[in-house]
């Protein structure tokens, strides 16, 4: 059964139908428990569609589905991660990751009685990721990674059965973003959300997908998909093993595919 | 005295915390500076004194154009207790006008800062009538309440909520578009944004305003005081001077910035218990550590 289904979505930004049109007759779907990215030129309406998958800006045009039911507004079952890490610098690590839960049903009213579970949960996930031991440390004390990692649980947190990732390692230096890369993978392959993963990085892609999907220059459209059969779990040396570099290869043709022909259109 | 020390060393394990070089090396120079910033503002303040002290006597300027700062101080022992009593009435009048300015400041900067319909609508509005000269009003609000504390407090009021507002609003109306997007992804509703993020995140230029509003709320009672009152530290320097008891009323401004740099230091106070996070926990931290 397909978890998130986009049939032909169109969205324009501005009001009156002349902004600009961000994405054209965009067509996917996910499975339950799978984990897709989407790669695709910079400014290619990646973010878009993660904004008309979570309810966060309705499509012009098109339907949106997930779990079955069309899209109409913020969606709570998803949790969500951005480049930036968007800490909460008044609350500490434990309370930043604790935030959903004050605002989801049903945690938000369990909150109070079973707050030493939930605490538990909250600590166990900050473990998860390494984190270990800086549930008291305030954003500012920590470094970027750990910044994104907090960020990362705080998007897992009320067990969404949807994640959706923003380019969320973007600001990181290489050796930071492998690392949440296994962290990422760990924590997919111990509760098994559905996550769509936008980037630009095609080795995160191949690293972390079943599934690639690539899209064209704006306005975005899906124009290639590759399914990735890599046994899991996967390491970082699979990155550079010949199955992996000659998949990384496929899909920066199609990207750079995508990039001309927005280059002749524009010429 | 007025400005917080800033410290910034930390215990923590240097290959995971970023930008905290540690401290060590420097500590004594540092301690050393802040023990100076913690004396200075008092050798200016007495500097001053003795330079008005010396300025006087020098140039054998007339009492009743400028006294002595001693002379000052003289009049202000003798009349201790109606200085105390005048002061009081004046504290009490400033503090009920300025809580009030917080509590319909707060209101207010939420209501603004939160939505732009209201925004739109009512801010051109406030700011002109932030525009008409409070001193104009008195006279107004003598015909309504009468003489006596009433029209300082409603002065003291109007004066201080203004900046409160327009603080708390900009600090909820400049939350990032990320954050909401990461609550309202959870279904959070508007509220639930204000309260989560909005409020917390305007606190920090809540307590910049509240610094702010508190000399203007003392201005505003004050001077409602000298028009339109028979107690207070304004009515009592009208008084002197129209007596030409000028020390008399020089020791009434001189008790005034004391509550004023009292209030301040209060606001303060609270500033650093509460906002920390802003500063970067520096002296919250610092504090806690000891």
């Amino acid at each position: 059964m397909n978890f998130v289904e986009l049939n032909r979505v169109s969205v324009r930004y501005g009001e009156d139908g002349e902004g600009t049109l961000a994405l054209e007759d965009a067509t996917l779907a996910v499975a339950a428990g799978e984990f897709v990215a989407v790669v695709g030129p910079s400014g290619c309406g990646k973010s878009t569609l993660m904004k008309a998958v979570t309810g966060l800006w309705p499509p012009t045009a098109g339907t949106v589905a997930v779990n079955g039911q069309e899209v109409a507004g913020p969606l709570s079952i998803v949790g969500m991660a951005f480049q930036n890490p968007t800490l909460l610098p008044w609350r500490n690590t434990l309370d930043n990751v604790m935030l959903p839960l004050e605002i989801v049903q049903p945690h938000c009213s369990r909150l109070r009685r079973e707050q030493s579970a939930y605490i538990a949960k909250a600590r166990d996930l900050l473990a998860l990721v390494g984190l270990k031991g800086f549930e008291d440390r305030f954003p500012w004390e920590l470094s970027g990674g750990m910044q994104q990692r907090a960020s990362l649980c705080r998007a897992l947190i009320h067990d969404p059965s949807l994640l959706m990732l923003d380019e969320p390692f973007a600001a990181l230096d290489m050796f930071t973003r492998e690392e949440l890369w296994i962290a990422l993978q760990d924590v997919w392959l111990a509760r098994r959300p559905t996550v769509i993963l936008v980037t630009h990085d095609l080795r995160e892609a191949v690293f972390l997908a079943d599934r690639v999907l690539v899209m064209s220059a704006r306005p975005g459209r899906v124009i290639a998909e590759r399914t990735i059969n890599l046994e899991r779990p996967r390491r970082l040396d699979t990155t550079y093993e010949p199955s992996s570099v000659a998949i990384i290869h496929e899909l920066r043709e199609h990207i750079g595919a995508a990039r001309s022909g927005d280059g002749a259109e524009r010429g | 005295m007025l400005k917080s020390h800033r410290r910034r060393d930390s215990h923590m394990d240097p290959s995971e915390a970023i930008g905290k070089p540690s401290a060590k090396p420097r500590r004594r120079s540092r301690l050393s500076r802040r023990a100076v910033r913690s004396v200075l503002p008092w050798i200016v303040i007495i500097a001053i004194f003795v330079l008005w002290e010396i300025a006087v006597r020098a140039f054998e300027i007339e009492q009743f154009v400028l006294p002595a700062p001693t002379a000052i101080f003289a009049a202000g022992w003798e009349w201790r207790a109606e200085m105390l009593d005048n002061a009081w009435q004046t504290l009490m009048t400033t503090v009920v006008g300025f809580s009030f300015a917080v509590i319909f400041g707060l209101i207010g900067g939420v209501l603004f800062g939160s939505s732009t319909l209201i925004y739109d609508g009512f801010y051109p509005a406030l700011v002109g009538f932030n525009s008409i000269p409070k001193v104009a009003v008195i006279p107004i609000l003598v015909i309504w309440f009468g003489i006596g504390t009433v029209p300082a407090i409603v002065t003291a009021f109007l004066i201080s909520f203004f900046p409160i507002l327009v603080n708390v609003a900009a600090g909820i109306a400049t939350v990032e578009p990320e954050l909401k997007d990461v609550l309202r992804a959870l279904g959070a509703k508007r509220w639930q944004i204000v309260q989560k993020v909005g409020l917390p995140r305007s606190m920090p230029y809540f307590f910049a305003s509240l610094k702010v509003a508190i000399t203007f709320a003392f201005v505003g009672s004050i001077v409602a005081e000298t028009v339109a009152a028979n107690k207070g530290i304004g009515n009592l320097m009208l008084v002197a001077s129209s007596r030409f008891e000028v020390p008399l009323a020089f020791a009434g401004l001189l008790v005034t910035s004391i509550m004023g740099i009292g209030m301040y230091l209060v606001a303060e106070f609270m500033e650093r218990r509460t906002t920390g996070w802003a500063t970067r926990g520096v002296d919250a931290m610092g504090a806690l550590r000891g």
